[in-house]
């Protein structure tokens, strides 16, 4: 008997010992291994001051003109105080936004899906989208959650060619896939969305019931079908190599550059040309708004290489 | 059989050890990050950062002074440092030393660096932070007492190093860029000061303490008059009522701080408040206001100039909006330029503001490239 409570308490050592050696190990090992992913992974940046100088003006303005961004808005009845917020703001920057709802509802024009399934949601969405796009290039892809700013996203894609497969915003890795986070917002462009409609329709790579036996998230159902197509996804990124698509609201990532860099935390939290935040609530929004497109301090100027006008029936901006 | 019992009590030691042991670390949060910081040479990037800080003020005593008006990446502003010459702003906080750490820090790591001069001003002195003891005690009744001492520093120390004296609290945040927008179209030699304008109690009004004030030099002077020949005392502890009663006795305008589109530019709230809130009939806030409230998106200026009940975290997001965010080739739609009086104002290039120039002259180039 006392045999066995020696054994028993050896036994419990070793295992606490075995516990603490394993923490450990799996720390370093996903520290290190986070580090060399920063580098690995594919990503676009936003056109640099001379890159956009290098094209004359003329030419410039025909860009900044001509590119035209189809906001695809997935909403549902339960978020009205959100949709109603970005109805409000953000979108009205878009060239044309389109909300797509799980089912009809008086107050705010949509198209209804008619299903409350997110992926089915967004396949329905995105091939809609696709057949009613005319002569918009770009496709952006967020929830009413998100808070997006269309002129910086504008700014990102000023230099790319939509006839080219990108499949842009916060980049994700689980496991082997590299997805975008639908949180920060989804761009695609007229090719990938192309080659995406061409694969919905078939099953065995692209089904509406997703390929695994559990459910994946919409995001990374979409990320799946892509891959296939050979589209893959990318991290943009601004000049300085900050994320321009953010899944945190200003206030987290603020809190955060508080904690990890006090004395320089505004320069430090984010891009100063952020394409999204999430998280907002439906009044941070209006003050984003504000923020963005109307609060500045007098006298210093951008002689920034394009123009973008303000929005008609507008007056938060 | 022993053999048997023994091993089959170690492996469950072996495994209430692991158990608990798991679950004791994942408790205690032993993240990446404390190994992490570990590894990491330590305060490598900390000394760099206070070095910055020693660049960007000369200390003396516990005035700081601006050397170098801070730039944005990028930019052109030629206009913000003809004005910033022009317009010389000395900014004051009413702090204690309570609120060191908890706000008054965050109001020196943010606005007050666009100010050409700044001193925070509490009950005692602290050279570490540096604040100036004004020998009052701590508390709403002592609000006026500080003011009074404050302003009379100001008048014997500082008198001739600026056009202009602010004064805010330290949950105030003010756009001290598009402060100087404001009184770009006086001159300090006027009798005037501007600030959230309010109805009651006076015949022109005066300005609300918590959305900030600012004097023109000749306002402070005969601020400092009415104490000397009895015309103004402690009259009350309401500081900013106090304050304004003061000037209306002294001859001192109380100007209209709205901008071209007679759109307020102090805040007494929030901006959340301001753009979105409705507020109830029967708030006091109908009846203070001197000029008509609005409500939504025209209640404030494009170019507002503060807010107040601004928490830490807002201060640094007010300044991320202000000074970083924007919309990339965005055309604003409302774009005043300069005001007709501004041509009057002289440039002020005193020697130490050239010293410390050129200091960082080279610096700013390199910046500007």
């Amino acid at each position: 008997m006392y045999s066995e409570g020696g054994s028993f308490m050896k036994g419990m050592l070793l295992g606490g010992i075995f516990c603490i050696v394993a923490t450990l190990l799996s720390s370093f090992n996903f520290g290190h291994q986070q580090h060399t992913d920063h580098h690995n992974h594919h990503h676009v940046n936003a056109p640099s001051k001379e890159e956009l100088l290098r094209l004359p003006e003329h030419k410039r303005i025909e860009l900044s003109q001509n590119i035209r961004v189809y906001c695809v808005i997935l909403v549902e009845p339960k978020e009205l105080a959100y949709w109603a917020a970005v109805r409000e703001t953000w979108s009205k920057h878009c060239d044309k936004a389109e909300f797509y709802s799980s089912e009809e509802v008086k107050v705010f024009e949509s198209v209804s899906v008619e299903t409350k399934d997110p992926w089915i949601m967004l396949r329905k969405a995105l091939k809609h989208a696709f057949d009613n796009a005319k002569d918009h290039k770009w496709y952006f892809i967020a929830r009413p959650t998100t808070f997006a700013i269309i002129e910086n996203l504008k700014y990102l894609l000023l230099n790319k060619d939509p006839d080219q497969p990108f499949y842009l915003g916060h980049m994700v890795k689980s496991g082997d896939l590299e997805f975008i986070e639908l949180s920060g917002g989804i761009v695609l462009s007229t090719e990938a969305l192309k080659r995406l409609v061409g694969v919905l329709g078939d099953s065995s790579k692209c089904p509406e019931q997703g390929r695994m036996i559990w459910k994946l998230p919409e995001d990374k159902e979409l990320a799946v079908c892509l891959k296939y197509t050979g589209v893959f996804a990318e991290n943009a990124e601004d000049t300085e190599g900050k994320d321009i698509f953010n899944t945190k609201s200003v206030n987290t990532l603020i809190n955060e550059a508080m904690a990890e860099t006090p004395q320089e935390v505004a320069e430090s939290c984010c891009s100063d040309v952020a394409v999204t935040f999430n998280g907002h609530s439906p009044n941070n929004m209006h003050v984003m708004m504000f923020g963005v497109y109307r609060l500045r301090p007098f006298g210093h100027k951008f002689h920034d290489s394009l123009v973008f006008l303000p929005p008609k029936d507008s007056d938060n901006d | 059989m022993a053999m048997m019992s023994s091993r089959r009590s170690f492996f469950l030691g072996f495994m209430v050890g692991t158990c608990t042991l798991y679950f004791f670390l994942t408790q205690v949060p032993l993240n990446k990050n404390f190994f992490h910081k570990m590894n990491l040479p330590v305060t490598s990037k900390n000394k760099a950062v206070v070095e910055n800080e020693n660049l960007n003020w000369r200390v003396d005593g516990p005035a700081l002074i601006n050397l170098e008006h801070p730039h944005l990446k990028g930019e052109d502003s030629r206009v913000a440092d003809d004005i910033y010459n022009k317009v010389r702003i000395l900014c004051w906080v009413m702090t204690g030393p309570a609120n060191l750490e908890k706000k008054a820090r965050h109001v020196k790591a943010t606005w007050s660096r666009h100010c050409n001069m700044v001193i925070f001003m509490s009950s005692t002195d602290d050279p570490n932070f540096p604040t100036i003891g004004l020998d009052t005690k701590e508390g709403r009744d002592q609000l006026y007492w500080k003011t009074i001492r404050a302003f009379h520093y100001l008048e014997q120390h500082h008198f001739n190093e600026a056009d202009w004296f602010l004064k805010a609290d330290d949950d105030t945040f003010i756009v001290v860029d598009n402060l100087r927008l404001v009184l770009a179209n006086y001159t300090p030699d006027e009798p005037i000061y501007f600030g959230k304008r309010f109805r009651p109690f006076a015949k022109q009004g005066y300005m609300s303490g918590g959305a900030g004030y600012v004097l023109s030099k000749e306002a402070l002077r005969r601020f400092v008059e009415g104490f000397r020949t009895n015309v103004c005392s402690h009259t009350s502890s309401v500081e900013d009522l106090a304050l304004g009663q003061c000037m209306e006795k002294m001859g001192v305008l109380a100007g209209d701080s709205r901008d071209s589109l007679h759109r307020e530019t102090f805040h007494p709230f929030v901006p959340e408040s301001h753009l979105t809130g409705k507020f109830t009939k029967s708030f006091w806030y109908w009846n203070y206001c001197y000029y008509p409230v609005v409500e939504g998106p025209q209640c404030c200026s494009d170019l507002a100039v503060s807010f107040h009940y601004v928490s830490a975290e807002l201060m640094y997001i007010l300044e991320y909006y202000t000074y970083h965010l924007r919309a990339y080739g965005y055309q604003y739609r409302y774009n005043p330029g300069l005001p007709e009086n501004y041509a009057r104002l002289p440039a002020h290039k005193d020697t130490e503001q050239e010293s410390g120039k050129n200091n960082s002259l080279d610096a700013h180039l390199e910046k500007t490239v």
